[in-house]
């Protein structure tokens, strides 16, 4: 009966299978002794079931019951699905012959002693069984909390649960005793209290974390790797939001509240030449005009050391910001990296390279017909290749040509690359002659040329290096490593010859500011001398600060480059997306009606979701951000717009109008490749930035840190005016080289000795593989071994059973015997189990059988014993087929 | 057990949320997404049976190569024909949820692959497996010569006892040294 309900755990593991059949047979034969088993379930029925367990005989069942409860502690809970099954079992009819009970005697023995006291009524517990029932009932709350691990179906786990809760909570009150139990009923209270607290808070948790939804409907479209670059997406998005925090809160905010309003000084004020046209549209949005002259940018910050009633330290929060974003993003970076190296760092050993293409390469998250296509596809073209490289047999046919194709290709990648650089410094150095000559007399593209010849380049470039690594005949993957290293090399120059041209632009505007400076000197003077000797002390006040002269503040220049810069990457990004996904899906599908060759399957069709273009695109996007976040306070927020709308605007194309791709990557592979991008991005994007806050002096009218030499004077500033005397004379003394030079000695050498002691345990683990895995080689060179001599012993065993039973005459036990032999045999070989014990008792000469499974068993148990769920059909058959065997004997 | 309520009970809901590696929200919608798979007079019936057929209606379903089968391990009908109860449902999305561990996933990995329900994998199991991650197309089946290669392959290296098969506890040990086996044997409503 069980057979047809519980397919899975009636083939379960032989093993489990061996403790179980006796077990099993017990509760079936002893339906009205059963309830004695679960003694402490049941003390509602315990009086009558207590009469009739005195007239049973005692032994035995004290010996089941103790032995049940034995091995409720040793393996949690399988007993109890015993229990459970062959509490149903009753339920229904079967009739089932009651066999030996010999395993049961055998263990009596043993058992006898400590199975007298138990049989006290509950009210008069005894110490012991007090403790036993405590045992219990913690067994069946661990079981409770197991469940959920367990492979049962789910009425079952149901039945148990119930039982369980039952049996806990009516025995949990009665275990204390007096004082102690409503000490205990609270205890447990409590914790069942915070069981369902602990429940609801991971639910909300799990509600909290933002497109979760939209992110598991594109995973369950197109398998997990464009998911990957939206949840790549959305822990960026998190970054930016902390760091829109660390500068709204801190800069931005304190600075417009506390700061002086707008319009009191001339670094906060828009000059009376660019007055007329600060509110157009078109000056807005190039970020110049009453944008510029805000707190969204580096030059509206005045150099007061503390402001508002809080006494906040403006220029130090700004420093101080600046420097914790990049160092919190380092952080986080290198913490992501680590997380994943441990998570994958199991799978770094190919010994299972087939087996894992067999049982683990479909993604069941695949819900689309398509992606799943291209997924047999690439699995098929996976298994070939490997078969190909197992046997190989990878023959090329002209190395030479290949070698100058890919010579050629790259020579070609090259004159792209530089081509483009240079490109862009042109561009550049251009848009500072027209800066020069005035805005306002130039068309709008020449305005916005660097911006758009750089996005530009990032979107027709890569696709010039597709058609050119197609001379190049590499194997696909390598191929993309290639393509992706080209697209990141292009990137970087655009990104660095950008920046070296805007080096040179700040090295022109500070020429500029010398000489502006020396002007407000000669002005001051004049204007000094024009009010003559009334008042020498005071400033005249009929000057409107937007009518003062002021330098070029090339701080402000560089963040408001930036800003171009990201909204003009925004905005191209955005209107690819929409013409070229977008417009390009609607025509293929409704001109497809009307053209004379298929548009969805040939040509142009729909486009596929580039996940590491877009991956490296983001990157980039970062890297700009952190480059340019010191100079326009504002970048962090613009960032966290753009990402937010970036989410819904990809997800929404992704789910309209792109098709899977052809070759469906494994997203796990590739996380630690992004963020290790991610981090040589952020050093590379850091290094200007702390070349130019070092070394450049801060401009001398505007921005936080204007009057000083260097930018981190204000640390110095703030450690001379705000802390006690002895404190800046320990800082003094602790950053004199003297001793910085040997800490930074000691912290090499600690790096050295780190690395050296994690290379010594890379060899030891490598030593560890290559010993596991000649026992293995030796342990299946013994098993093959133990298998042929089992097999001639079984041979033999046959030979003589025939010759035996020749003699003996008997024609029909013989055909039974051979019979017998034959499903032992094949049970034999397949499982490298030993009969059951039961059969040794049967009268028969052992020696016809015994050799062959004893020989087999100690390696085979070893190497199957540690699961014990397997299944083993075979066992089926032969143990059917024992039982009425055995009767006839 | 109440499945055809509207709304589950308070109760139940929360003895699920104990026996599986599910959130509320996620039996909530597992519970909606079943009863829509119901017919009108089935909604009355208590511990209905949605035959196969309809189950495999799902898209999270539709284009797994594996459906059939799924469908049949998850099932506790006795006529063996896939169909599932709520309750299987359940079990079924449990054992694909984010949360669920290693070791109950590959049990049912294991269950999934073996085809003829006999406990190991082996060769025909093997076969099958090949074909159904190969897809249906005539293009992209593998010849008998790789097949051949590739399941002598695949024996050497996770048939550990050399009896020509794979047992669970060898599946298991071959899965539990995947790095991406957890994260793709996920299916999500």
């Amino acid at each position: 009966m069980k057979k047809g309900r519980r397919d899975p755990e009636a083939k379960g593991g032989e093993r489990e299978e061996e403790e179980e059949q006796p077990e099993m047979k017990r509760c079936k034969t002893a339906k009205r002794r059963k309830n004695i088993k679960n003694e402490n379930a049941r003390k509602m029925e315990e009086e009558e079931e207590e009469a009739e367990v005195r007239n049973a005989k005692r032994k035995k069942k004290h010996a089941k019951r103790e032995k049940g409860e034995r091995e409720e502690r040793e393996e949690d809970g399988g007993k109890r699905r015993v229990k459970e099954k062959a509490r149903e079992g009753r339920r229904r009819t079967h009739t089932r012959v009651e066999t030996s009970s010999e395993p049961e005697t055998s263990e009596e023995d043993e058992l006898e002693e400590e199975s007298e006291e138990s049989e006290v009524r509950p009210e008069s517990l005894s110490p012991e069984e007090l403790e036993m029932l405590k045992e219990a009932v913690y067994e069946r709350k661990k079981l409770v909390q197991g469940l959920r691990g367990k492979p049962w179906p789910m009425k079952e786990k149901l039945v148990t649960l119930r039982e369980s809760q039952e049996f806990v909570e009516k025995y949990e009150g009665a275990l204390g005793k007096g004082k102690g139990r409503k000490i205990y009923a609270y205890k447990v209270m409590m914790s069942k209290k915070w069981m369902k607290f602990q429940r609801d808070f991971e639910n909300f948790k799990t509600a909290c974390i933002p497109w979760e939804m939209k992110i598991k409907e594109i995973e369950s479209h197109f398998g997990s790797s464009v998911a990957s670059y939206f949840i790549f997406l959305r822990w960026m998005y998190g970054i930016n939001m902390i760091l829109f925090c660390l500068t709204f809160g801190l800069v931005m905010v304190p600075e417009a509240l506390m700061g002086r309003p707008y319009g009191t000084i001339p670094r906060k004020t828009v000059p009376r030449a660019e007055a007329a046209s600060a509110m157009d549209f078109a000056v807005l949005w190039d970020f110049g005009g009453y944008a510029q002259y805000s707190v969204l940018f580096y030059g509206y910050y005045n150099n007061q050391r503390a402001i508002g009633w809080l006494k906040f330290r403006m220029p130090l929060s700004y420093f101080l910001v600046g420097v914790g974003t990049v160092a919190y993003s380092y952080m986080v970076v290198i913490r992501t990296m680590a997380r994943n190296a441990n998570e994958s760092g199991v799978g770094d050993d190919n010994s299972f390279n087939f087996s894992w293409k067999m049982f683990t390469s479909w993604d069941y998250l695949i819900g689309n017909p398509e992606t799943a296509d291209n997924k047999f596809a690439s699995i098929t073209t996976s298994f070939k290749e490997a078969i190909l490289e197992e046997q190989e047999s990878c023959k090329d046919d002209n190395i030479h040509l290949t070698r100058f194709l890919r010579v050629l290709a790259n020579f070609l990648v090259l004159c792209c690359l530089a081509g483009s650089g240079y490109l862009i410094y042109f561009v550049v150095r251009r848009s500072q002659k027209f800066a020069l000559e005035g805005l306002e007399t130039h068309t709008w593209w020449e305005r916005n040329e660097v911006n758009m010849v750089m996005s530009l380049l990032g979107m027709f470039c890569p696709m010039l290096f597709d058609v050119i690594s197609a001379l190049e005949n590499y194997h696909p993957r390598v191929a993309l490593q290639w393509q992706l290293g080209r697209i990141f090399a292009l990137f970087l120059g655009n990104l660095y010859t950008f920046i070296i041209a805007l080096m040179d632009e700040i090295n022109l505007k500070r020429e500029e500011e010398k000489i502006i400076k020396f002007n407000i000197t000669m002005w001051e003077a004049s204007l000094y001398n024009a009010t003559g000797s009334e008042n020498s002390t005071a400033l005249p006040v009929t000057f409107h600060p937007a009518d003062v002269p002021r330098g070029p503040c090339w701080e402000t220049m560089v963040g408001q480059e930036f800003v171009r810069l990201i909204i003009s990457d925004t905005m191209t990004t955005y209107i690819t997306l929409l013409i070229g996904d977008f417009l390009r899906a609607v025509l293929v599908r409704f001109l497809n009606y009307c053209w004379c060759w298929d548009l969805e399957a040939g040509f142009p069709s729909y486009s596929e979701f580039d996940v590491s273009g877009n991956v490296l695109g983001l990157i980039f996007n970062q890297g700009m951000i952190w480059m340019g976040a010191f100079y326009a306070p504002c970048l962090p927020a613009l960032n966290v717009l753009r990402l937010h709308v970036s989410m819904y605007l990809q997800c929404w194309a992704v789910m309209c109008c792109n098709v899977p791709q052809e070759r469906v990557f494994k997203a796990s592979g590739s996380n630690n490749f992004y963020m290790a991008m991610l981090l040589v991005i952020l050093f590379l994007s850091t290094l200007p930035a702390i070349y130019t806050i070092v070394t450049i002096p801060p401009s001398f009218d505007c921005g936080p840190f204007s009057g000083k030499k260097r930018m981190f004077d204000v640390i110095q500033e703030t450690l001379e005016s705000d802390f006690p005397a002895w404190f800046s004379k320990v800082f003094s003394y602790a950053s004199n080289p003297g001793l910085v030079l040997p800490f930074i000695l000691l912290m090499v050498l600690a790096i050295y000795y780190l690395q050296s002691t994690s290379k010594s345990y890379k060899e030891a683990n490598v030593d560890l593989k290559k010993k596991l895995q000649t026992q293995n080689e030796e342990n299946k060179r013994k098993n093959k071994l133990a298998a042929l001599k089992a097999q001639t012993d079984l041979e033999e065993a046959r030979a003589a059973t025939q010759t035996a039973e020749q003699k003996n005459n008997n024609a029909s036990l013989q055909h039974q015997h051979a019979e017998e032999e034959e499903d032992l045999g094949s049970s034999q070989r397949k499982n490298g189990r030993p009969p059951p014990s039961v059969r040794h008792q049967d009268g028969r000469p052992p020696a016809t059988r015994a050799p062959a499974p004893r020989t087999l068993h100690p390696d085979t148990h070893r190497s199957l014993g540690y699961l014990p769920g397997g299944g083993f059909p075979q066992q089926r058959e032969p143990r059917m087929h024992r039982v009425p065997s055995l009767q006839r004997h | 057990m109440g499945t055809t309520a509207s709304q589950l009970g308070k109760d139940l809901l929360s003895e699920y949320q104990e026996l599986t590696f599910l959130t509320k929200q996620e039996i909530l919608l597992a519970h909606k997404r079943f009863t829509e798979l119901l017919t009108k007079d089935e909604k009355d019936l208590p511990n209905t049976r949605v035959p196969a057929e309809r189950i495999l209606t799902l898209p999270e379903l539709k284009s797994n190569p594996f459906r059939k089968r799924i469908c049949h391990v998850f099932s506790t009908s006795e006529q063996k024909d896939g169909s599932l109860t709520f309750e299987d449902f359940l079990d079924l999305l449990s054992a694909f949820s984010d949360s669920a561990t290693l070791e109950i996933k590959s049990h049912y990995a294991f269950r999934i692959f073996d085809f003829d329900d006999d406990g190991t994998l082996d060769c025909g199991d093997l076969e099958k497996l090949v074909n159904c991650l190969t897809g249906e197309t005539d293009e992209t089946r593998l010849t008998t010569e790789e097949m051949r290669q590739l399941i002598n392959n695949i024996l050497e290296e996770s048939d550990i006892d050399k009896d020509g098969t794979v047992n669970l506890s060898e599946f298991q040990h071959v899965i539990s040294r995947s790095p991406d086996f957890v994260s793709s044997f996920k299916i999500v409503l």
